[in-house]
């Protein structure tokens, strides 16, 4: 045990000295990379050495700000850290040349600052009062962006495996009872209390037991387990290991969907690391406990995120949901008692035991403890990733973390939950964001997704959306799902098209209740719930396309129309050019006209005009 | 399998080789069939029939089941595939900010369907449902590597850079 | 045994521990419809057809796969049950093809007979319906994948019962399929004809290729038997229509084979009317075969038996028997050849 005691000095040591050099870190999360991070820490490695600087470069994972990707944060000892967005190879110079030789940050590029015991510099907002973090908490996330996700020094020398330490020292109903205490559900949207599911597998009679990571994040929308596994992978094996010991298992897989290469890889290298330093593998810091851990890539199927189907594709089969119960807690993974949790919930559990239970349930509201992990995208300023504290409203998040939304429109609805979730109203923006409120609005908390939208989405579009993804998802094994999500797209689609007639509403509500009351698994049975919330919060959109032949939010082509307002078009012409089938006409300085008939409703003319004289409705 | 040109005779070809090591090291190893399909993928870019009956043979398993997982997942491929896969996010976020536009934008620039591979084999272009990158909406991912915050006159430059 | 009380449909039932909330429902007499159910194979509960309303469940559970539990307060055909199976079959319907006139299953078909139950007629949703080729190059077996409502018996059965697996489910949602591998038709694959699929399919998705179109199922009488083919002893039943043996069906109440049954059991009885078949003795006379009367033919054999045994000696004469034969033919064949012949110079087709 007194292995890891005295790795941990040495490390701690190499660490601090690590802090106090000049550093500039670039974020290369799949997010910071796509945003062109590579190319950025390329040409800040070239520009140092040009330069011959003496100041590290190193890389972390996504800190959670997409929207300013790619992120590169400049720390010089003694002064606060100032991360920057939207840097780009041509402004990567103006960057060093303020902030490291003149030692003046760039202020009109950065976002924040993260000051700890230093003076902050003025005009620019420090992290916990900047508008994007002020609400959020970092706790799993915390060592997102701010830590090297390759390096196990930085996750030992920042609490790493401390966790596991105590935990080997600990009875193991003591770290059930832990994990009960801390309130802590299913991060992946079950939300069945983790100590309780413990408890059951720890319970279970069986010669082996399995713990399982699922990794298979599929819902659209959500990249929260992804920005964990490529920015913190030791705090996902940390957890896996603890609940290994506590349950009595010694081997682990992490189902990680295959299109997420890079999680994969850092992951791969967090076990060899671990590995190595005898953190993993046979009798763990001298505890005499054994556990391995084996990736293992997923194929492309979404119902595999659904716990029996993952088992079923671990086991090399046809992802198809097995009938529960069984439950995988008593037979799982090779029919033998199994330990399944996502991502977020293992990686939540070193901060649990090293922190305790209770610190975890202040947090939070009284059936939803603790801190959840949401990626908010769609029509908002600030996407991103951002944690909160259970029970925050969904008003907050949007308009304090997310910075309202995009271009001044109105806020019309946000989708939580994915495909398998609902879409909610202005309304229900008060709603605090936890298991019971979000399900009783008819959504669901799921894994972690929330898509904003605004006054220019059609919900029956959104729904048709939802509809054909778990369309092409149905696993096809029971009826409900396979031909009935089938029935609702088919139904969507034609009230999308102008085709819809009134009693489409009523057969889509039936057809809905009893997929959702007869489908074998939770795909099944939630994939109903995009087209029930919309027609809940939204039937008048429905009642427009169908009796009106009209989509008020402008957004389904075929019942559009585009025409120009002869009193503001000049004749210049240039939507003629736009128009790649040339349904616009008109002499030269005399009002044109668009061809409704030849019109194929692409919109390519709206932008160019610049006397805003086409509109569509 | 491959024919010997002088003699005419099946010979064992360097792929041939490469799946038998990856047979070898999966033999006896209880839920190796989908790594076994992903490695012979990667060996041959997709996946053959004769590939196929020879993975039953040696893991024992029926013929008919390998074809039902291989059918199953997304991933799997029975004719041969572009040098580079272009797959095109069409989730949430790159849907309502446009992504079915930068779809046909590619589709009309490779000439060629959902699904469907360049004669010259360099490019396959295929829709996913959503590649985790919705920040940077609309986007795509070529091989590993992904594109965000794309507009459809940047997709030319973009695909120059793979051959 | 322990056992376990529940009240279905308002009826008190006691059954052992661990029996499914579908067989006590039976048991206590309610009605539950079943697709994919089948009690030789296991349970994938897949179909829902049998979703009863469990108090204090959250959904409709499938009875089929539930199991039986102390004070279990079980509704077998509620409202809301009623209206999940009527949507089911619509479902079904919806997805496959409007001849039940033609059908050769109709009247023997649990789609065609739920669907008259619950008063659900085609059409209530519409839409795209699968359009498959009909494959019928197989020697004995009509698949007809439109009509499949895919409750994967026929690969269970296959796979379990028969242990060959030569089907299974392919592709996957809407466009899922039972196929061989690589999707090729029956005839290229390694199935051997023992319709082991055919006897457990519960729609017209497979038939047996030679009785289509020769009765429809309510004119076919069935004349149990005992498969004349080897010494298992197989029992199946003849379909026998006007007097005329038009095929075979499995049953699964025979002792020794249940529903399974060979090729040759299956497939094999096409012989009993073929014009092909010998029904009077034939004797060669100037190097071809004339018809001739049982006399004279047993004549003609008894006198060359004897001129052989005059001048060979007994033991040039063998007779070699059929398995086909009854136990009492085969006896007096040996008995004839031991007492008359005077040799033991018999042996049997299935000996080896």
């Amino acid at each position: 045990m007194s292995n890891l005691k005295e790795m941990r000095s040495g490390i701690e040591e190499q660490y601090k000295a690590k802090l106090n050099r000049p550093r500039i870190v670039v974020g290369l999360g799949t997010c910071g990379i796509a945003a062109g991070g590579r190319k950025v820490m390329k040409a800040i490695q070239d520009e140092v050495a040009n330069r011959k600087l003496d100041v590290d470069v190193d890389f972390s994972s996504c800190i959670g700000m997409c929207f300013a990707e790619p992120v590169v944060e400049i720390a010089l000892p003694g002064t606060p850290s100032v991360i920057y967005g939207g840097v780009y190879p041509d402004n990567v110079n103006k960057l060093i040349e303020g902030h490291l030789i003149n030692k003046t940050p760039v202020t009109e590029m950065a976002e924040i600052q993260i000051a700890g015991e230093a003076k902050p510099y003025d005009g620019i907002p420090v992290m916990e009062k900047s508008g994007y973090y002020a609400k959020q908490v970092r706790s799993v996330t915390s060592r997102l962006g701010r830590t090297n996700p390759e390096s196990i020094g930085d996750y030992i020398a920042t609490g790493g495996y401390a966790a596991l330490e105590k935990a080997l020292a600990m009875d193991r109903q003591d770290i059930i009872n832990e994990v009960k205490k801390s309130g802590l559900r299913g991060r992946g949207g079950g939300g069945f209390p983790t100590g309780n599911k413990w408890q059951f597998v720890h319970d279970a009679v069986g010669d082996k037991k399995y713990i399982v990571c699922n990794a298979d994040e599929g819902d659209p929308g959500a990249f929260m387990d992804r920005s964990v596994l490529e920015g913190d992978p030791h705090a996902v094996l940390e957890g896996m290991m603890i609940a290994g010991y506590t349950i009595g298992a010694n081997e682990g897989v992490i189902y990680c969907r295959a299109e997420y290469p890079l999680a994969i890889k850092r992951l791969n290298l967090a076990i060899e690391e671990a590995e190595k330093m005898g953190l993993m593998g046979d009798n763990i810091l001298g505890s005499g406990f054994n556990f391995t851990v084996r990736i293992k890539a997923g194929a492309g199927a979404f119902v595999c995120g659904e716990e029996t189907a993952l088992l079923n594709s671990i086991e090399g089969q046809r992802g198809m949901p097995r009938v529960r119960p069984p439950f995988p807690a008593h037979k799982g993974l090779w029919q033998k008692p199994t330990c399944l949790n996502n991502v977020e919930t293992f990686a939540n559990i070193p901060f649990i035991i090293r922190n305790g239970g209770e610190w975890y349930a202040a947090m939070g509201t009284e059936k939803s403890k603790g801190s959840k992990v949401f990626c908010i995208t769609g029509k908002i300023n600030h996407t991103g990733l951002c944690e909160v504290p259970m029970g925050i409203t969904l008003r907050e998040i949007v308009e304090d973390i997310a910075g309202g939304i995009k271009d001044g429109k109105k806020f019309k609805a946000v989708q939580s939950g994915g495909p398998s979730g609902g879409c909610l109203p202005t309304e229900k923006l008060d709603l605090p964001v936890d298991y019971e409120s979000l399900t009783a609005a008819g959504a669901i908390m799921g894994s972690g997704g929330l898509v904003f939208m605004d006054e220019t989405t059609c919900m029956v579009d959104v729904a048709k959306f939802f509809l054909n993804f778990t369309q092409l998802e149905s696993c096809g094994k029971c009826t409900p799902c396979r031909e009935g999500t089938k029935r609702m797209l088919e139904t969507l689609i034609r009230i999308t098209e102008g085709a819809g007639v009134p009693e489409d509403i009523p057969k889509l509500e039936r057809l809905a209740t009893n997929i959702k009351a007869s489908a074998l698994c939770a795909l099944g049975q939630t994939a109903p719930n995009p087209v029930l919330t919309t027609l809940k919060y939204f039937r008048e959109e429905y009642e427009a396309h169908i009796m009106d032949r009209k989509c008020p939010a402008g957004a389904c082509a075929a019942l559009l129309n585009y025409t120009i307002l002869a009193d503001k078009c000049v004749g210049c012409g240039v939507c003629v050019k736009a128009c790649p089938v040339q349904a616009i006409s008109g002499e030269k300085k005399t009002a044109h006209v668009i061809n409704s008939s030849t019109c194929i409703k692409c919109g390519a003319c709206v932008p160019k005009c610049k006397f805003e004289a086409i509109v569509k409705a | 399998m491959a024919v010997c040109k002088c003699t005419g005779e099946q010979v064992e070809s360097p792929q041939d080789v490469q799946l038998n090591e990856l047979l070898d090291h999966y033999r006896g190893y209880a839920g190796g069939l989908i790594p076994v399909l992903q490695g012979a993928q990667e060996i041959y870019g997709y996946l053959p029939a004769e590939v196929l009956e020879t993975i039953s043979q040696e893991l024992k398993l029926p013929f008919s089941e390998v074809f039902g997982v291989v059918t199953f997942y997304a991933q799997f491929h029975l004719k041969p595939r572009g040098r580079n896969i272009i797959r095109v996010c069409l989730g949430t976020a790159c849907h309502v900010l446009g992504g079915s536009k930068i779809f046909q934008a590619l589709k009309d620039e490779l000439g060629v369907e959902n699904g469907g591979t360049t004669e010259d084999l360099r490019f396959t272009l295929e829709s996913v449902a959503c590649i985790g990158a919705c920040g940077l909406a609309p986007c795509i991912m070529i091989n590993d590597d992904t594109h965000g915050r794309l507009v459809t006159s940047a997709l030319k430059n973009i695909l120059e850079q793979y051959k | 045994m322990p056992t376990v009380t529940l009240t279905i449909d308002g009826q008190q039932v006691t059954v052992p521990k661990g029996t499914t909330v579908l067989e006590a429902a039976w048991k206590a007499g309610s009605f539950v419809p079943t697709f994919c159910h089948d009690p030789e194979l296991t349970k994938p509960g897949a179909c829902r057809i049998c979703v009863v309303e469990i108090k204090g469940a959250r959904n409709l559970p499938a009875s089929c796969v539930t199991a039986a539990a102390e004070g279990m307060i079980v509704e077998t055909a509620s409202p809301a049950v009623i209206d999940a199976r009527k949507t089911i079959l619509e479902l079904m319907l919806d997805n496959h093809p409007e001849d039940c006139l033609t059908c050769h299953q109709a009247g023997d078909c649990k789609l065609q007979d739920y669907a008259y139950f619950y008063n659900v007629k085609p059409g209530a949703f519409g839409g795209e319906c699968k359009n498959y080729e009909i494959e019928d190059d197989n020697l004995f077996i009509v698949r007809n994948m439109n009509k499949c409502i895919l409750c994967g018996k026929c690969l269970r059965a296959c796979e379990e019962k028969q242990g060959r697996a030569v089907i299974d489910f392919a592709y996957r949602g809407f466009r899922t399929k039972v196929a061989t591998a690589l999707d090729k038709p029956l005839a290229d694959s390694v199935c051997v004809s023992c319709g082991t699929c055919v006897s457990v399919c519960p729609t017209g998705a497979l038939t047996e290729k030679a009785m289509l179109g020769s009765a429809r199922k309510w004119e076919v009488q069935k004349v149990r038997t005992t498969c004349p083919f080897c010494g298992v002893g197989c029992n199946f039943d003849l379909n026998v229509k006007g007097g005329k043996v038009i095929g075979v069906t499995s049953n699964a109440a025979a002792p020794a084979n249940g529903r399974d049954l060979c090729v040759k059991g299956r497939f094999g009885t096409d012989y009993v009317h073929s014009p092909k078949r010998l029904t009077k003795p034939l004797i060669k006379k100037n190097g071809e075969f004339v018809e001739s009367t049982w006399d004279e033919a047993l004549d003609l054999v008894a006198s060359k038996f004897g001129e052989i045994k005059t001048k060979f000696g007994s033991d040039s004469i063998a007779a070699l028997s059929s398995a086909r034969c009854t136990n009492e033919d085969n006896y007096v064949m040996q008995k004839f050849m031991r007492a008359v012949i005077g040799t033991n110079n018999v042996d049997h087709c299935a000996r080896t």
